[in-house]
């Protein structure tokens, strides 16, 4: 079988695998987010955090509380890092230095999960447990309750609530991504996925010679790293360490699972409103793109242009041969599309154009199909600046799933759209007006641009994934893209939040023959048509002088 | 002020829920995962897939260590190994190299440095095994992604074969077997790519040769 | 309405005959096609365009505001460094803001003639005030301007109004075509819902007395002046949510063009400001920004040439989301009178026995229904519509309260027609019989929802008998069942409201084709059944004349005031019909929507240009760093320097190319939303994508021409 057919398989057994889940996940987590009882274990939560579960709250107290929660994490996630010595299982590692743990902590709580650090040298077994993998579930938990609750927003009418941020946090993590998580990490080991608390192996090889393989609990983080779209490797290497991904069975699941709740959230969102055709629509769109990149990026990794992938006969530098290349542009698409972040392979080693898809992938605003919620709530912002911009074109004040779209909610879905473009703009453009910049670059020339852009794009976009070539230990970077995850991410929920505040005051407006019909396919490509032309329009003069002027 | 007042009660729920959070997904979670791993079967792969040789630990199947023979530092003919691929963070270019720390080179295709150092493997391999540098495979002259990557494609492993045996003393048909029985083909016929499994190939091979 | 707009007096008219019979055809033109515009308008508005570079003037326009202080920057930096290529690029700027300022001039321009004409009624009344101090019979003259609400004022013939008010005593007829343009005068008498009267109209006969109603400098002249010339235009929530996103765009392009200095700094080549200011123009909505409040101001144009007032821009984008339209039956859907439509002779009585005595029945009754029964008579019967001579011999009975019957006494034969039991009161006290086959007719007339007039005689025998029943139907007006099903495309429910029995209503509701109707409506049941609407989140449209219309006017998210009705009526609702036509609430809706359509049209175009101007730009910007950049100039510019003048030049020149559409509104059809966004996605999303390769790559044909450009 040539390698294109099976690689066509291969991506046939994974949509495969995510339609069998769709609806079971999908309605799960609506009755998740919608039941009225609470489970014994969550009452015992919430009685001990000494939060009413039962109490609604408006959207200024949803951010709050979101807000808090986020700032607290980060605080005890730095604090952690910085006592690294005085905590079990560290096996001598020190303490993680100042700029590298405020990095690491606003990284994981902002659910990006850059690593500018190397996971094995660094970080001990229980920061890496009690520490990141606790941020993997909360920091998803915290999108997918920000997503909710701006799909509440559409479902209400007429009420200041939108819900009970604890609730949600805490549903999300006990009801939905724990389980998944535990029966995945275990199904990981299974698959040769280590999980151990040991330091490392000491082996003598065939040479005689002894050396020491790192090992680390990594079955339990791995399976939540990809589930939560987090993507921080326990090792350097990510999900291209054999520890981590040890064979293409082990690869075909965690491209599964990074995908899985990111999919299935646009059912749970149809489901919530009632209308399983609009999430089918938001479905659509994003596996149009993703579909798109895809094919993208195999021609481009099939068809290298670069000297030395032309001298070496195949883009094989940073790919593992275990999952050759259409396991790797898949395993690409997949996380840059959903702000995972984790890699099978080197981005930074693509072609021109493979590179640039995974770039791109982010700066289309992580829509396809984003990560857990905030794809969601992102391409519900972008909807709604689609529905408004053509939406005129009806004659009617444009409505979108039954509430009006005026003045306050296309400030808030503006102030949500306009973040992500400032942060990765601005800190691209600073970035570069250093004149040290070049000196921390691997590559040169349009593809050293390339690696600043992609360092913030993936900051901005909290994807978490990078041109790994650019090294980013310095105070500026550290303290920059610390800066751009925090905007990247709290502000669009700022935005959305308040967005949700707004849409949950109105109304509902019943849907007649005048109202813009957005469950249909014409929808779909006006919808893809604003995202891909949002980004293009943003990002193209940078794009121009990175990874356009490297493929052309 | 009723803001700021409001956002601080929110932290201190929030930091109460982070506590009881850690306890559960930080403690009882993994550790749960690593009792249920300690059970018959999945013990070996939760510890690292260790191949003992000799009751001694010999590497991990899935890590990729490049072996070294101290005879093909003067003549690189002399060499009875099959070789991984290259590790982009070995300062030789091709191994050994240090399996604490993981990680790719991250040169891009078009990369100057890259060429340089893909036509300096391909010289070097070439020479290695007396082959035109044309015969040399793509994934034998680029680094790996974790640079631990335990496989080579069959056409590398092919490429080595004739070397492996004259310097074992063994029939090339039977080294040739040995790489058959270490190769693995795709995951029911789509997943993955194939690929030949140094690190158990060469234990083989040791076996094999008997030293 | 009159061939030529009475708005407009000739001295101050600024359309020629032909013009002004385009603008009569638009305006009594069925599909709303509208606005016709002039080149020459461009020309005229070209002194306003200066004025209004003002930057004061600028900043109310975030998008043109930009542009403004690029083209400052621009200048400055071209005056330092002088080239050809600076010194396009700044002209080119400059004239990017003036089109802008253009396109707002000529659409104010428009509405400044009417106002000019409006002024000339405001004219120095003097108003006779009567004292308020008890003395009865005091008059004192006091300016018009002088008048506070409340003021009692006298009015005679051949005098003009001098303020807006209520009569409170006598009866007139008034001349209001200044104000209407209906030459035919009307009547207007204290009491009931006719009462009101406005400024600037003239009293023809009588003497009446009214009351202040507003205040001087609101009344309607004045208000209609403030609209007419935008002074008061305050931007629309669509508009203020648009200008919103196109400021967010805006800042989005300034963030791409400051970043893009040091990243092109980084691959090793400065960009000057004069490029990248050009840049950003191109990229931001100018298009749009341009011609945002021209289309606001053309749309509030477009009703005032309808004859329509609306008090807020606001009102008129409501129209446009309508859900449910609520018409009244009569003079709405049906003719204001109900008509006779069968004649129904009782057995033994001949169809054309029956046709002449109805006809004879009728020739002394000028009411709308006598004139239609002797219509039938003459249609279907072929008897003459005049009376002959010895008809014209008999006497004529009027139809009075007290007889309730009217006829024709020629000599000793009598012909009556009536109510059926004031017939029968006549019939049987002159001897006659009253069959019960005449009760049955009636009735069964009545089940159906008409009205029964029974048509009896005493023949020169003295005999009187009952000859058969007339029926008067409701007749619906021609093309209403198209029009309500034009509406049901567009997704508004049309509800008919009568005070008729719900048989009644039925009939006639189907017979018209109206979603729903609300029978033997009470002022109240209007009221409950606007506000059930708007709980189901359904805007709701009406109009309403009467004083007792007023709450449900207030209440309806557009409420459409009758001028003939009362000024609570007009006070009301959020916009005045002039003709008092009640049909008209349809073409208000479709002015609303052709609004946002337009809007939304030229924005979506605007955005959709940037991707050609990309493909313009970039490659001139870049291609000395990276030849490989040149397969980018796919349209296969001349230099550098050609492709981004011509980008600019498109940019500014598509502006004047859209001030016509901008003023006229994108087209529209009544259909669904489906349809209208498939098809204004492809005219203007796909348009918009298209078009500027084609107009950059002309522009670039002559601009390289240019010595030290090409």
């Amino acid at each position: 079988m040539s390698p294109f057919v099976a690689g066509l398989g291969q991506v046939g057994l994974l949509v495969m695998a995510l339609a069998a889940c769709y609806r079971p996940l999908g309605d799960h987590m609506a009755r998740v987010y919608g039941a009225e009882g609470h489970w014994r274990l969550e009452r015992g939560i919430y009685r001990l955090a000494r939060v009413n579960p039962d109490s609604e709250q408006r959207w200024t107290t949803y951010a709050a509380a979101v807000l808090g929660f986020s700032f607290v994490s980060i605080v005890l996630l730095y604090l952690m890092q910085r006592l690294q010595p005085l905590l079990p299982l560290g096996f001598g590692r020190g303490a993680v230095e100042p700029g590298m743990a405020f990095n690491t902590a606003v990284s994981f709580v902002t659910n990006t999960n850059w690593q500018s650090y190397a996971g094995e040298e660094v970080l001990g077994h229980t920061v890496q447990m009690a520490g990141l993998t606790v941020q993997n579930f909360v920091s998803a938990a915290v999108g997918m309750a920000v997503a909710v609750a701006l799909v509440r927003g559409f479902v209400r009418a007429r009420t200041d609530r939108l819900g009970n941020f604890w609730v949600d946090l805490t549903r999300g993590t006990v009801r939905i991504l724990l389980p998944i998580a535990a029966i995945a990490a275990i199904l990981l080991v299974a698959l040769g996925t280590v999980m151990s608390l040991a330091r490392g192996i000491q082996v003598v090889g065939v040479d005689g010679i002894t050396r020491t393989i790192a090992l680390a609990p990594t079955a339990s983080q791995e399976a939540i790293k990809e589930l939560g779209t987090n993507g921080g490797g326990i090792f350097n290497a990510n999900s291209a360490h054999p520890f981590e991904n040890p064979n293409a069975w082990s690869n075909l699941f965690e491209n599964f699972l990074l995908l899985l709740v990111p999919v299935a959230l646009t059912r749970t969102f149809g489901q919530m409103v009632g209308d399983r055709k609009q999430g089918y629509v938001l479905l659509s769109v994003m596996g149009l793109l993703w579909t798109v990149m895809l094919a993208a990026s195999w021609w481009a990794e099939t068809h290298p242009n670069g000297v030395a992938s032309l001298a070496a006969g195949a883009a094989m530098e940073g790919k593992e041969v275990r999952f050759g290349i259409p396991a790797s542009v898949l395993w690409e698409v997949s996380t840059t599309g959903t702000s995972t972040g984790a890699v099978n392979s080197m981005h930074d080693s693509f072609t021109g154009l493979g590179g640039g898809v995974a770039l791109l992938n982010m700066l289309l605003g992580e829509v396809a199909p984003g990560g857990v919620g905030a794809g969601l709530y992102g391409i519900l912002v972008l909807a709604v600046i689609a529905v408004f911009l053509a939406g005129l074109m009806v004659g009617r004040t444009p409505e979108y799933l039954g509430k009006k779209l005026g003045r306050r909610e296309v400030t808030a879905a503006a102030i949500a759209m306009l973040a992500m473009p400032t942060v990765v703009l601005l800190g691209t453009g600073l970035a570069l007006l250093l004149p040290s910049t070049p000196d921390f670059m691997t590559n040169t020339g349009s593809h050293g641009l390339a690696e600043v852009l992609y360092a913030y794009g993936s900051a901005g976009n909290n994807n978490g994934s990078a041109f790994a070539g650019m090294t980013v230990t310095s105070d500026f970077f550290q303290a920059t893209l610390g800066v751009a995850m925090l905007l990247g991410r709290f502000l669009p929920i700022l935005a959305v939040l308040a967005l949700a505040g707004s849409l949950a005051q109105q109304r509902r407006v019943p849907a007649t023959a005048g109202t813009l019909p957005t469950g249909s396919p014409l929808f779909v490509g006006m919808l893809t048509g604003t995202v891909v032309l949002v980004a293009a329009l943003t990002f193209l003069p940078a794009l121009a002088l990175g990874p356009i002027a490297e493929a052309l | 002020m009723k803001y700021l007042n409001n956002l601080l009660r929110q932290a201190g729920a929030g930091l109460r829920i982070l506590l009881v959070m850690t306890v559960l997904t930080g403690v009882v979670y993994p550790l749960a995962v690593w009792g249920v791993s300690r059970l018959p079967g999945l013990g070996g792969k939760a510890e690292g897939s260790v191949v003992v040789a000799g009751g001694r630990a010999a590497g991990s199947e899935l890590i990729g260590i490049d072996p070294v023979d101290p005879r093909a530092a003067i003549d690189p003919t002399r060499d009875r190994w099959f070789h991984t691929r290259p590790t982009a963070i070995a300062t030789e270019g091709l191994g050994p190299d240090d399996v604490l720390v993981s990680g790719g080179s991250n040169r891009g295709g078009a990369d100057k440095g890259l060429l340089t150092e893909v036509e300096r493997r391909k010289a070097h391999i070439a020479t290695r095994e007396g082959v035109d540098p044309k015969q040399v495979p793509a994934d034998a002259v680029t680094a790996s992604a974790s640079g631990l990557d335990p496989h080579i494609s069959p056409e590398y492993a092919a490429l080595q074969v004739r070397r492996v045996a004259r310097e074992n003393g063994l029939p090339e048909q039977r080294v040739r077997d040995l790489v058959t029985e270490h190769t693995r083909g795709r995951a029911l016929g789509v997943l993955g790519a194939p690929g030949v499994n140094v690190t158990t190939l060469n234990l083989a091979i040791r076996d094999e040769a008997g030293r | 309405m009159t061939a030529t707009t009475p708005l407009h007096t000739p001295e101050h008219d600024p359309y020629t005959p032909k013009e002004a019979q385009e603008l009569h055809a638009e305006r009594t033109g069925r599909k709303l096609a509208a606005g016709v515009f002039h080149p020459r308008q461009l020309l005229v508005s070209l002194p306003d365009a200066f004025r209004k570079l003002h930057p004061r003037h600028q900043l109310r326009n975030p998008v043109m505001f930009v542009v403004w202080v690029g083209s400052v920057l621009v200048t400055a930096f071209t005056v330092l460094e002088p080239s050809v290529f600076s010194i396009a690029v700044a002209a080119w700027l400059w004239f990017t803001v003036l089109f802008a300022n253009l396109a707002e001039a000529v659409a104010e321009g428009r509405g400044k003639a009417q106002a000019e004409s409006l002024r000339g009624l405001k004219t120095d009344t003097v108003a006779r005030r009567l004292a308020t101090n008890g003395t009865a019979g005091t008059e004192e003259e006091v300016p018009a301007v002088d008048l506070r609400v409340g003021d009692l004022v006298v009015v005679e013939a051949g005098q003009v109004v001098p303020g807006d008010g209520d009569i409170v005593e006598g009866i007139a007829t008034v001349d209001e075509s200044a104000i209407t343009g209906e030459s035919a005068p009307v009547i207007r008498e204290s009491g009931g819902d006719r009462s009101a009267v406005t400024g600037g109209t003239t009293v023809l006969s009588d003497r009446i007395v009214a009351r202040i109603s507003t205040r001087p400098g609101e009344t309607f002249v004045d208000r209609m002046i403030a609209l007419v010339e935008g002074a008061e235009r305050k931007k629309t929530p669509n508009e203020v949510a648009l200008t919103i996103l196109l400021s967010t765009l805006t800042i989005i392009f300034l963030l791409v063009v400051v970043a893009l200095q040091p990243m092109a700094g980084y691959s090793g080549r400065q960009i000057s400001v004069i490029v990248l200011t050009a840049l950003l123009v191109c990229l931001i909505p100018t298009t749009i920004g341009a011609l945002l409040s021209a289309i606001g101001i053309a749309g509030m144009d477009r009703l005032v040439q309808r004859n329509v007032l609306a008090k807020s821009g606001r009102a008129v984008e409501a129209a446009g989301d309508i859900d449910t339209l609520l018409l009244d039956k009569t003079g709405t859907i049906t003719f204001g009178n109900r008509q006779a439509t069968e004649l129904i002779p009782l057995p033994g009585v001949e169809q054309e026995e029956l046709a002449a005595a109805a006809r004879l029945s009728s020739l002394a009754d000028r009411t709308p229904e006598g004139r239609s029964i002797v219509d039938l008579c003459v249609v279907d019967h072929g008897l003459p519509a005049e009376p002959g001579d010895d008809e014209r011999d008999g006497e004529f009975i009027a139809f009075s309260a007290q007889t309730r019957m009217s006829g024709i006494d020629l000599g000793d034969r009598q012909v009556r027609k009536g109510a059926a039991s004031t017939i029968r009161v006549w019939v049987t006290s002159h001897g006659g019989n009253y069959p019960d086959r005449a009760d049955d007719i009636v009735e069964r007339v009545s089940a159906e929802g008409g009205t029964p007039l029974a048509c009896a005689e005493i023949d020169d025998d003295g005999r009187a008998r009952v000859l058969g029943v007339i029926r008067l139907s409701d007749v619906v007006k021609p093309g209403m069942r198209e029009r309500f099903d034009e509406l049901r495309a567009m997704g508004i429910r049309t509800v008919m409201v009568t005070g008729d029995n719900p048989l009644t209503a039925r009939a006639i509701a189907e017979e018209a084709g109206v979603d729903d109707f609300l029978a033997e409506a009470k002022p109240e049941d209007k009221m409950a059944l606007i506000r059930t609407e708007q709980e189901g989140g359904r805007l709701v449209a009406m109009t309403g004349d009467g004083t007792n219309d007023a709450p449900a006017l207030a209440q309806a998210d557009v409420g459409v005031a009758m001028n003939t009705g009362t000024s609570a009526a007009k006070e009301a609702g959020n916009m005045v019909d002039l003709d008092s036509d009640p049909t008209k609430l349809i073409e208000v809706v479709e002015i609303g929507k052709q609004m946002l359509i337009t809007r939304g049209a030229l924005t979506t175009f605007s955005i959709a240009n940037d991707l050609a101007k990309y493909f313009a730009i970039l490659p001139a910007l870049f291609v000395a760093l990276y030849p490989q950049l040149d397969k980018l100039n796919i349209m296969r510019l001349a230099t550098p320097e050609s492709a981004i003048l011509s980008a600019v030049i498109f940019n500014a020149l598509v502006i004047v190319a859209l001030i016509p559409r901008a003023l006229r509104g994108v087209r529209y059809r009544p259909m669904s939303a489906a349809g209208l966004l498939r098809r204004n996605l492809l005219v203007y999303g796909l348009g918009g994508i298209v078009t500027p390769f084609l107009g950059i790559w002309l522009v670039d044909l002559l601009v390289r021409l240019v010595p030290g450009i090409g």
